[in-house]
């Protein structure tokens, strides 16, 4: 291997031979390529899905009620069931180690919303500080509902973009401006933007004033929590997965209903459905390999095919150069050594080359979920080597063969 | 120098067994220039063969400098090839990618002689048989004559007990072919000993002995005066 005298021997037939390496490369360094790229795609895609479920808080669930679709402990279907406040309390302490945000919701209906002239339905939700997280909210003036607001049970209210545009037509700052909310008056404390549009149809206000204005009593409509951010994503999976089960239990336990059923407690999980799109990322994933496997498989079968021209079409050499003295094995490693060479550097051209696309175009790719396409080093250098590994298993048999010509069949052989 | 005893050798051809060689008692000196001559399917190349180890025998003895020939796998008859033997082909046999002078170097490349000094040495092997200008010129443009001179040094670089050559003349005219041969002797008068197989008469009168093939066995072996092919070369 490290023989000057050989190196200077496969430089020469290198240089002398040009159209065949570079053919040879070729094939070593297009397979590399695109394998490199294809993976690359495929973490771009994950890169890409990972990102649209940063969008809403990514590790939400919560609770809805119905009625009832089952009897159970002698009471009727049909039953309708109303959360109230020492569910959520109860809740909230229970799993105060896990839980990150956490908002309960009121909701006000058919409520009217005048500001002077201008009169507007909007849905109106009582809510906790913690809300804004939960819907991924960002404040385009004033503040979000603090926690004072909701102790002092004080009439303020958080509107959206929207509704500013809508209500005070875009002229006026409509922080500290009183808007009416069915005829009680409540002071705008903050604007608020939603990346989706449909959620910016609504007016939030602090869920203990909104129970103690609009005769709630302690009635909660909805749940909602985040985890605490865990490292692992199958470990996240698992365990709000789990939460949300035991919750759901309980809930269904608190309101005498029956496990199975259905409809009555009503829960989501986005952690779920992204574990979903995860899944199939990872199909997808496992497709770019299997068809990346298979360009190197072909690569090797070009490298092979070549070796074994290469071959034929030296034996004639071979034979001159045993003839001269030299041993089989000299003519084996001669020929490998060239191989092994030639797929070397076609490999890393080809890794290089490769990975210096993704590195410089893939950040401009502005696709819906492909999203920043790069590839794991060292993955596509293992590749590389396995196409080495493969090149040179490929190239041997040929050229042990051909070492193994009767020389003077060689020195016959056009 | 070479010393053979009861030589046979057959080849199979199908079910026909090809008897070609029928019992060679041959032995050649040291400084020896011989002609084997013979018509076509005398036996004279697969004689050659078997003495270049390039072919084996079938019955009989081998000695080559002392050294018994028998049992040959293709590794030792490299080694041997390399030390004892140098080979001159009709079809020149150059190697057509490298130049004259990496021509010349290559048996010295498996001799183990480091760059230098085997550029260095054939060099001088190039010089001697005049082609030291046309040293870094590929095989593709020299002359018929000029690339059996290259063989002629490149067999010699390696400093052999005993020169091959397989009708060293027998793709050259007349005139080009004189001119190698005055270098053949050339070479001898130095001391080399020679083999030339051959089938034209004048070629093999430039030798010292001819030894006669036919059908496989020896029917004539006698010295002869020397033409010498200077006279022929201007």
């Amino acid at each position: 291997m490290f023989d000057i005298e050989r190196w200077q021997e496969i430089f020469d037939a290198i240089r002398k031979n040009k159209l065949r390496t570079f053919l040879t490369g070729l094939s070593v360094a297009s397979g590399i390529f695109i394998l490199v790229i294809l993976l690359g795609f495929g973490q771009g895609m994950q890169n890409g899905i990972a990102k649209e479920f940063e969008n809403d808080a990514s590790t939400r669930f919560g609770f809805w009620t119905n009625a009832t679709s089952k009897a159970y402990k002698g009471l009727n279907a049909g039953r309708s069931i109303q959360m109230r406040n020492e569910n959520f309390d109860y809740l909230e302490n229970k799993y105060v180690d896990v839980l990150d945000s956490k908002s309960g919701v009121f909701r006000v209906r058919n409520a009217l919303i005048v500001y002077k002239k201008e009169t507007g339905s909007y849905r109106v939700e009582g809510v906790t500080p913690s809300f804004q997280i939960l819907e991924n909210q960002h404040m385009l003036s004033g503040r979000f509902l603090n926690f004072a607001d909701q102790k002092g049970k004080l009439k303020v209210a958080v509107i959206s973009k929207k509704i500013k545009n809508e209500l005070f037509k875009g002229k006026e700052d409509p922080i500290n401006q009183y808007v009416a909310i069915s005829g009680i008056n409540f002071k705008v404390v903050g604007v608020y933007g939603d990346p989706s549009e449909r959620d910016e149809n609504r007016i939030v206000i602090p869920i203990a004033t909104a129970q103690a204005v609009f005769n709630g009593a302690d009635k909660v409509n909805n749940m909602y929590f985040t985890m605490k951010p865990v490292a692992d994503f199958e470990e996240a999976v698992t365990q709000s997965t789990l939460v949300t089960a035991q919750m759901k239990s309980y809930l269904q336990e608190a309101h005498t209903v029956s496990p199975d059923d259905e409809s009555a407690i009503g829960s989501f999980n986005t952690l779920e459905e992204a574990k979903r799109y995860f899944n199939l990322i990872d199909n997808i994933k496992l497709f770019f390999w299997i068809v990346g496997v298979f360009t190197i498989i072909a690569g090797v079968v070009g490298v092979s095919n070549i070796m074994l021209i290469v071959v034929k079409e030296r034996t004639r050499e071979i034979g001159i150069r045993k003839a001269l003295g030299a041993k089989p094995w000299a003519i084996v490693g001669m020929i490998l050594h060239e191989a092994i060479f030639v797929t070397t550097i076609a490999g890393f051209s080809g890794l290089i080359f490769s990975m210096g696309l993704l590195e410089f175009v893939g950040p401009y790719i502005e696709v819906d979920y492909l999203l920043n396409p790069s590839v794991n080093f060292n993955v596509a250098l293992t590749t590389v080597f396995v196409l080495i590994f493969a090149g040179v298993v490929a190239g041997f048999f040929p050229a042990w063969k051909a070492a193994n010509i009767h020389t003077i069949d060689a020195l016959r052989h056009e | 120098m070479i010393e053979i005893k009861n030589l046979h050798k057959s080849y199979k051809m199908g079910s026909n067994s090809l008897h070609v060689l029928k019992g060679i008692n041959f032995s050649v000196k040291e400084g020896e220039l011989v002609a084997i001559m013979g018509s076509s399917g005398s036996g004279k190349s697969t004689l050659l063969n078997i003495l270049g180890m390039l072919d084996e025998l079938d019955e009989g003895s081998y000695d080559l400098d002392g050294v018994e020939i028998k049992n040959l796998n293709e590794t030792k008859a490299a080694n041997y090839r390399n030390k004892f033997l140098g080979f001159v082909f009709q079809s020149f046999n150059l190697i057509n990618y490298k130049n004259a002078m990496e021509n010349v170097a290559l048996p010295l490349y498996y001799q183990k002689v480091a760059r230098k000094e085997r550029q260095e040495k054939a060099l001088k092997y190039l010089e001697q048989v005049g082609l030291k200008e046309w040293a870094d010129h590929l095989p593709s443009e020299l002359s018929g004559g000029q690339k059996q001179r290259v063989a002629i040094a490149r067999a010699m670089a390696a400093e052999p007990k005993v020169l091959l050559a397989d009708e060293p003349t027998g793709a050259l005219d007349s005139k080009t072919s004189y001119e190698v041969m005055d270098l053949i002797q050339k070479i001898n008068d130095q001391g080399n000993t020679i083999l030339i197989v051959t089938h034209e008469p004048d070629i093999a009168d430039m030798c010292k002995r001819i030894v006669h093939l036919k059908d496989g066995v020896i029917i004539e072996d006698k010295k002869v005066e020397q033409v010498r092919a200077a006279q022929y070369v201007q």
